[in-house]
């Protein structure tokens, strides 16, 4: 396959996740704002902005972080490359230059999404309401995955879809986790209710709340928590699992090229499949998380290099 | 229940005879007097969705880059009864064939030039005569693969060839989404009538392609400018289609003479180029150093037989309308047989005579750039304004050589849906010629419209629109 068609359709993966990740972290966002502040709501607000980086960016176009003007800049803002626009825009364009390897279905469900989307944030977003939008942008993102499951080929230009779609999911699995351990840390006093709060808008933000009832009785845990979001084996966005993913598309891809990037995923797998969250607890999540995001990033610039700048 | 307006007088209307449709439009006519308008404009509706939907656009140049625009698809067919698009296929074969010989000549023997049936300076000073062809061999001495030519009917009812298209004709993906698209929205009609089909066009496409090259299992790509390109939809459509690699510049590279693209395995050769940008842009080293679009070195691995160029480099100065007076020359010089298409009477202003008559009728004639397409460059006479018709007197004066001029021909018209309902306008057809082993056409083509009243000038970039094509089989008329 062609190397720059590889890499587009990776990207096209990495923004169309991005996309649905934002949304999952505005949803919680917006569902935390209409909370008292004794419950954690302004702190929820800046979420959204420390998880992606884009605090000061924010900050040079708006004067204070308030609900309406945190929805614009992730949902519309084109300024905003983070932005749910930009992202889909991005996602789009790459679509756009191999949609003669997509199948019609998959482009068709992509460029409706874009359309339509314009067309929506034409209308403002408080025609149909915050939620129905976030709820159209996660219906979509399912509906693309569907097509493209469903509909397309699973040959190469599929595994390097899988491929960017997993890359980006770690990469926020691991970023949420982090900046939400990093704002309790923060908090002097710890307030059981605030903490309860903050630990399931956690397990939302990753579709993980109900997954987490699920597995284990009884109340929130930090210990089970962990467990879940790092080590699951069953849960779709869990580090285990993304980088499960990664490896097993790695493999599939199987060309001479990619050899580092297939070693240091090898190894990262086998740190989570067999790891123990007594372990990750001792060592410190915080030092855990960090260390795990730098190897993802450095997988991320291997398959850069093997795969579009080796040919 | 439906009203179509009547045809206005001395112009050829494919549909009507006054109020009476054709005997090959009988049956659609009937259909379509018998529909409600409003489930007419519902299906137009719906099939501009479904455009948008599939991004079945085409990117208008001079807009904000990424514009991305619809033609506009009109739902009533063009419909040739089959013993006249018999006789259109037997025209364009012989056609097709002596230009391919022409080109195959001038690069070689110059026998045409020789015996002085074109005179060779309009050759050899040609802009599209590329030197670098001289004297390289071409397996099976194909030039223009795939050929459109754009055919128009005038008022007398015959068909004219306007211009012959060698080096990159667009439009055949049209063709293809406008029957999709007519079967989805009126299945109906096509259980009733036999519709010649021409779904298979990708299909003949890629064994024309698989053929032009000696190797065993030829690797065939089809190479773009890329997504700002006016016709992507189509490059994308057409490698989709074919099931082959859709590649820009960028991805091909020369390494000992032969072609290879980048691939995520490392690189692969690539022995057949289904190229749709201009020659100028093939090769930085060669041609335009400053062209981002090409690759470099691909000129002498092609001189070399390494890789195959679809169409082949150097077939612009066969569509050059300079040239176009001597296709009827070349017809009766190659093949020794009549020419079956007409082509339209042509002043060449580079002769004196013809340059005197021409400016003493301006508010007659067409007066084209020989180098010219897309409907841009032109007079129109009789629709000219004074001034304009002055602006090109003084362009014919400073430089005749670059024009040529032709009777305003009235294209046929058809009915078509506009704002004033059901009523005429001008069509154009251009047939896709494809030539490998041998000689191959799907039935019909891609018919263009002029949307605005009156209008001749049929090209998408100046707001004209495409209809389905029926070519109707083997029925009595």
């Amino acid at each position: 396959m062609l190397s720059r068609t590889a890499s587009n359709i990776y990207w096209m993966a990495r923004s169309l996740e991005r996309a649905e990740n934002i949304t999952r972290l505005l949803d919680v966002t917006h569902n935390m704002a209409l909370m008292p502040n004794s419950k954690g709501g302004q702190q929820e607000l800046l979420a959204p902005l420390t998880i992606t980086g884009r605090l000061d960016q924010f900050r040079e176009h708006h004067q204070q972080v308030n609900a309406d003007a945190l929805l614009d800049f992730f949902l519309f803002d084109e300024q905003n490359d983070g932005s749910i626009f930009s992202c889909i825009q991005q996602a789009r364009a790459n679509a756009h230059s191999v949609r003669d390897r997509l199948s019609s279905e998959a482009w068709e469900s992509i460029n409706a999404t874009w359309l339509e989307l314009r067309h929506r944030r034409q209308r403002g977003i408080h025609h149909e309401g915050v939620k129905g939008l976030l709820d159209w942008i996660k219906q979509r993102s399912h509906e693309f995955r569907g097509a493209a499951y469903g509909t397309m080929l699973h040959n190469l230009a599929f595994h390097f879809m899988r491929l960017g779609t997993f890359i980006e999911r770690a990469d926020n699995t691991a970023r949420i986790l982090s900046a939400k351990l990093e704002a309790m840390a923060n908090q002097h006093d710890s307030n059981q209710a605030i903490d309860f709060y903050q630990w399931n808008s956690l397990l939302q933000s990753l579709g993980a709340y109900e997954a987490y009832h699920y597995s284990y009785t009884g109340g929130l845990s930090v210990r089970n928590v962990t467990e879940l979001l790092i080590l699951s084996a069953e849960l779709p966005r869990s580090l285990r699992y993304c980088v499960g993913s990664i490896m097993q598309q790695l493999v599939v891809i199987n060309s001479d090229q990619g050899l580092a990037a297939k070693r240091l995923c090898a190894e990262l797998q086998a740190r989570l499949e067999y790891g123990e969250v007594d372990f990750i607890l001792e060592f410190g999540l915080h030092k855990y998380l960090k260390d795990l995001l730098r190897r993802i990033h450095t997988i991320g610039d291997e398959i850069h290099l093997s795969y579009w700048e080796g040919a | 229940m439906t009203e179509i307006h009547a045809p206005s007088p001395g112009h050829y209307d494919e549909t009507l005879t006054g109020e009476h449709p054709r005997e090959h439009y009988q049956a659609y006519v009937d259909w379509l007097r018998a529909t409600p308008t409003l489930t007419l404009e519902q299906k137009r509706n719906e099939a501009d969705t479904l455009f948008r939907r599939f991004g079945i656009t085409f990117n208008v140049y001079g807009e904000e880059e990424g514009t991305e625009r619809l033609i506009p698809f009109d739902l009533i067919p063009r419909i040739i009864p089959a013993a006249e698009w018999q006789y259109l296929e037997l025209g364009l074969r012989q056609r097709v064939a002596a230009l391919n010989r022409f080109l195959h000549d001038i690069y070689h023997d110059q026998d045409i030039l020789n015996a002085g049936i074109i005179p060779a300076e309009q050759v050899l000073t040609n802009q599209q005569f590329q030197v670098a062809m001289l004297g390289v061999d071409l397996p099976g001495e194909t030039y223009a693969h795939i050929t459109g030519v754009d055919l128009i009917r005038a008022s007398d009812g015959e068909y004219y060839v306007l211009e012959d298209n060698l080096r990159t004709p667009s439009g055949v993906s049209y063709m293809l989404e406008n029957r999709k698209m007519m079967m989805r929205l009126f299945p109906e009609l096509f259980l009733a009538q036999s519709v010649a089909p021409v779904e298979h066009y990708p299909n003949l496409l890629l064994n024309t392609l698989q053929c032009a090259s000696e190797a065993d299992s030829p690797c065939v790509v089809v190479l773009t400018p890329g997504r700002y390109n006016s016709a992507f939809f189509e490059h994308a459509f057409l490698a989709q289609q074919m099931g082959v690699p859709l590649v820009e510049g960028a991805d091909l590279f020369v390494r000992n003479g032969c072609v290879f693209m980048r691939t995520t395995a490392g690189p692969r050769r690539v022995h057949v180029i289904y190229r749709r940008i201009d020659d100028a842009f093939l090769d930085p080293l060669a041609f335009n150093p400053d062209s981002m679009l090409g690759v470099p070195g691909l000129l002498s691995a092609y001189r070399d037989g390494n890789v195959v160029i679809t169409n082949a480099l150097g077939t612009g100065v066969a569509d050059d309308k300079s040239i176009y007076p001597y296709v009827p020359d070349m017809i009766r010089f190659y093949l020794d047989e009549t020419p079956i298409l007409n082509n339209v009477p042509t002043w060449q202003c580079r002769k004196h005579e013809d340059l005197d008559y021409v400016l003493e009728n301006l508010d007659q004639l067409v007066v084209k750039e020989v180098h010219g397409a897309g409907g841009y460059g032109m007079l129109i006479g009789p629709k000219a304004s004074g001034e304009e018709i002055e602006r090109f007197r003084q362009l014919l004066r400073n430089n005749p050589a670059n024009y040529i001029a032709q009777p305003t021909l009235c294209l046929s018209t058809c009915p078509t849906m506009v704002e004033e309902g059901i009523a005429p306008r001008h069509i154009d057809l251009r047939p896709f010629v494809l030539t490998g082993r041998e000689v191959r056409i799907v039935p019909g083509g891609l018919t263009r419209v002029a949307l605005r009243k009156g209008s001749l000038v049929v090209n998408s970039s100046q707001g004209g629109g495409t209809k389905d094509t029926w070519v109707l089989e083997g029925s009595a008329c």
